[in-house]
């Protein structure tokens, strides 16, 4: 019932600008060089992201696919306006994130987060009922009589037992806590929900339940989604976009289906062939270790440990480019379709 | 919100009152005998320091030539010490200043303690580094020192006697105050918060303090036994509560005197000091092990 209040309180705003834009986005941190002496103050830049573009839609349904390291989290804090970016620009609704958060609550209130960690990221000192309306207090959402009814309304939406509001996180299991974080995360009534990993570490039932909640919100709701996960499972089911990063960059984007199907990448094609199936050994891991982001490979940042690198990638470093409908590779030499079918039963 | 069900207490946080940890375990004071017998000692000397005109057979400043000195007896259980003056009623209301003084001085060591301590965690940088330092000064010093040099300055009095021990006691307590601070501002629900575009300063009200007062209650109660020990031992050596009021380390060092042939005159000051400060050791320790969240998250 609450839900299709907030529906109509929010008429959809199709031709807006995206929701985020990231336009060549940059974040180096200065970090000790690696063998400088014990005196030496010298520091190199360590580019945790290197020229990413992405842009969200409203109503879209993103996820954000990475080993660690990869840069996920730092994409994250940027999207979330925690940090600026140290090149490029990055937008929230055609305006600097980091301008949009220091204009006042609008923006806290209308991008919603859920951590990875949700039991670090609620206060144990605080009831689940005290967590869940302390965004409603501060963001003023209902009168204050209205708060009790409001708290128990989301505390049901998101699945979790009545009684739920008098208990303490210590007192609940791993996936309730998380219910906690989405509840008091959907408190808000935020028209974008970024989730960080929030169905990992989970068994396998819960997180299906959690997976069948999220997406039940995001229909309801018409929320826009960013899930960052490495679960390619979960990606295909939540999410009608995938975003694939490689150290710092996004590698391949498209349609989620179109993407894990027929993959132009040879790094999303390894990714969508290492995730683990039924009755089959597990196939040949790429080879090697991330690089580190200090001592890239010339040219393309994957060819050291690319299946089919060419002598062009290890001079040239691809930009993110068209590729088909509604997909972006960043590959010199993409991989046609065959391809795919071939580096996937490899 | 909504009623409290039976089975949920063993999943209620160490902040609630100790009486809902009761319902769901075996009672803390079936538990910890050591610390139901601390406690109930404990309060004996709470409630004779609040029931003192009633309980004490007599005046604790009522000085009488005719029972100069005499040992223990029925009519004095404790004795009389070198005026005439009962020891039992003065040892009684020798317990409200040594509660008073270690109560009050734990309460302005942890105030000053919390507010330095939350200053120095918050800020960091300059600001961060001066305030130490002052911190390290101040425990460069024992905190015995540390009072004698304000009762130096302040003059002698039971009210100076508080000062001076709280002001020697806000160092250790800034300290702890400190490491918690940082501890917790670093964690999840404090960026969580900010990310929420709470005001920092309601964040630091309703997310780090609350965090943070927990376990200096618990230092509280640890420190008021050493509290009641540096103001004993101010008036022990002479510069701290003024005879003839009835203080213990006054009595003892009245007592020292006449230790070889009437050492109920010192002795019996001191146990009831000793005693006191076991007991409330005990209820300290029994209160962190039994509510510290630290010891406490896993079980």
């Amino acid at each position: 019932m609450i839900m299709s209040q907030i529906q109509t309180k929010r008429p959809a705003m199709a031709p807006n600008p995206p929701v985020f834009e990231l336009i060549e986005v940059e974040q180096e941190f200065s970090v000790p060089k690696p063998g400088r002496s014990l005196l030496s103050r010298e520091t190199v830049g360590l580019k945790a992201l290197d020229g990413v573009r992405l842009s969200i839609a409203q109503g879209a349904s993103l996820a954000l696919v990475g080993e660690s390291g990869s840069g996920k989290s730092t994409l994250l804090r940027v999207l979330l306006g925690l940090d600026a970016p140290s090149g490029g620009r990055a937008l929230y609704r055609g305006r600097p994130i980091r301008e949009a958060r220091a204009r006042g609550t609008g923006f806290a209130r209308d991008v919603a987060m859920v951590y990875q960690d949700a039991r670090g990221s609620l206060d144990p000192r605080m009831t689940v009922g005290h967590l869940i309306a302390e965004p409603l207090r501060h963001f003023d959402i209902v009168p204050k009589a209205e708060e009790a009814a409001r708290v128990a309304q989301l505390i049901d939406r998101v699945g979790l037992p009545t009684d739920a509001a008098s208990r303490y996180p210590s007192g609940l299991s791993g996936g309730q806590v998380r219910r906690v974080a989405i509840a008091r995360a959907l408190a808000s009534e935020p028209s974008v929900l970024v989730a960080d990993e929030a169905v990992s570490g989970l068994d396998v039932s819960t997180q299906a339940q959690l997976l069948t909640l999220l997406r039940s919100l995001q229909r309801d709701m018409g929320l826009t989604l960013v899930f960052i996960t490495h679960d390619l499972g979960v990606a295909s089911y939540l999410c009608e976009e995938i975003a694939i990063m490689y150290l710092g960059r996004i590698v391949e984007t498209g349609p989620t289906d179109a993407v894990l199907e027929r993959p132009a990448h040879p790094y999303s094609a390894a990714l969508r062939a290492a995730a683990p199936r039924f009755f089959e050994p597990i196939p040949e891991p790429l080879p090697g270790e991330i690089p580190s982001p200090l001592d890239l490979p010339k040219g393309c940042r994957f060819s050291s440990r690319c299946p089919a690198a060419q002598d062009d990638c290890r001079l040239r470093d691809p930009q993110l480019g068209q590729q088909g409908a509604g997909r972006a590779v960043a590959c010199l030499h993409p991989l046609t379709s065959t391809e795919a079918q071939a580096s996937e039963t490899r | 919100m909504s009623i409290q069900t039976p089975e949920a207490p063993t999943t209620l946080p160490p902040a609630e009152p100790p009486k809902k940890v009761r319902t769901g375990r075996r009672s803390i004071f079936l538990r910890r005998p050591f610390f139901t017998i601390a406690l109930i000692v404990a309060a004996g000397y709470v409630l004779a320091a609040i029931f003192a005109p009633y309980v004490a057979p007599y005046d604790p400043v009522m000085q009488d030539i005719n029972a100069m000195m005499q040992a223990p007896s029925v009519a004095h259980p404790l004795g009389t010490d070198s005026y005439g003056q009962d020891i039992l009623s003065r040892v009684i209301y020798g317990a409200r200043y040594a509660l008073i003084i270690g109560l009050f001085s734990v309460l302005i060591g942890a105030a000053g303690g919390l507010v330095i301590g939350l200053a120095a965690g918050l800020s960091g940088g300059w600001v961060e580094w001066v305030l130490m330092r002052l911190i390290d000064s101040i425990l460069a010093l024992p905190s015995l020192i540390l009072a004698v040099a304000f009762i130096a300055i302040l003059g002698q009095g039971v009210d100076k006697v508080v000062v001076a021990v709280g002001l020697s006691m806000i160092g250790p307590f800034a300290r702890t105050v400190r490491a918690d601070v940082m501890q917790v501002r670093v964690q999840l629900f404090v960026e969580a918060a900010t990310l929420m575009s709470i005001p920092y300063l309601r964040v630091i009200w309703r997310h780090v303090l609350p965090n943070v007062i927990f376990p200096l209650a618990v230092q509280v109660t640890i420190r008021i036994s050493e509290a009641i020990l540096v103001s004993s031992s101010l008036s022990f050596l002479g510069i701290g509560v003024t005879p003839p009021t009835p203080d213990w380390g006054l009595m003892i060092a009245e007592g020292r005197a006449f230790v070889s042939f009437a050492a109920w005159m010192s002795a019996m000051p001191g146990f009831a000091l000793a005693l006191l400060l076991i007991a409330l050791s005990i209820v300290g320790d029994g209160i962190r092990e039994e509510f510290d969240p630290k010891l406490r998250r896993g079980a």
